[in-house]
């Protein structure tokens, strides 16, 4: 029996343009790849297509020569892979898929998710019982959460906008959110909606 | 006896990727060429 070769070896000979190689490289991680996808997203055909995406991926980084993981072959495909189930799921939550069938449910396509009038009044208790803990903060920590929850603002900006560095900010944020917690424990709050 | 068990195919088996994306990943491989000039690199389909 000819001796396996080797997934670096294999890659850089696809590398310097031996196709079959490629070839090679598929059909040896064909099943651990496909299992894989098909595991996390339970469709024959979404598994095809991440599949294919993920080897084009794999066929333009190492054609452009970005490849540097020597000996790692299929751990880096299968982050790939990983990276591009996460990508299908965000894009189905954006655009939700509408399985065919003919009892079709309008609901399905107009919903209304406005809380209704109890947990509305729910959330506004909590929002401003929320607004009140917050004050209890220190203010380098206070005026950083404001900022990233309230205002919305990434880190990088609240760095800017305070004059400290990114990862004081972080280390802030982080502390607030602690010692939030660390508030509600105290006083023994119950912060839920449901 | 020996009949008792039954030889179920293992469930957990998952099917792999059928020949055809396997053949066109293999054409896309061979058409794509990648030019690089500078630090632009550039993809290209040749048919």
């Amino acid at each position: 029996m000819k001796p396996l070769k080797d997934d670096s070896l294999l890659v850089n000979d696809y590398i310097s343009g031996d196709e079959k190689s490629l070839e090679i490289l598929i059909n040896r991680h064909n099943q651990r790849i496909s299992s894989f996808i098909y595991s996390k997203v339970l469709d024959r055909d979404v598994t095809e297509d991440i599949f294919q995406d993920t080897f084009i991926k794999v066929i333009k980084t190492l054609k452009k020569g970005n490849y540097s993981e020597e000996g790692k072959f299929l751990p880096w495909v299968m982050r790939i892979a990983h990276n591009l189930i996460i990508d299908h799921f965000r894009k189905n939550k954006r655009m939700p898929k509408f399985e065919g069938s003919d009892d079709f449910n309008i609901f399905s396509v107009i919903g209304d998710d406005k809380l209704n009038a109890e947990k509305q009044i729910i959330k506004d208790q909590i929002d401003s019982d929320l607004s009140l803990l917050i004050e209890e903060l220190p203010d380098d920590q206070k005026e950083v959460l404001l900022m990233r929850i309230y205002k919305d603002m990434s880190f990088k900006e609240i760095s800017e906008n305070t004059g400290v560095s990114i990862n004081t900010a972080l280390g802030r944020m982080r502390y607030a959110l602690i010692n939030l917690r660390k508030i509600i424990d105290k006083n023994n709050i119950v912060l839920t909606n449901s | 006896m020996e009949k008792i068990y039954s030889t179920k195919k293992n469930a957990l088996a998952y099917p792999r990727v059928g020949p055809e994306t396997i053949q066109f990943l293999l054409a896309y491989s061979k058409a794509l060429r990648i030019v690089k000039h500078r630090q632009f690199s550039f993809e290209m389909i040749l048919n």
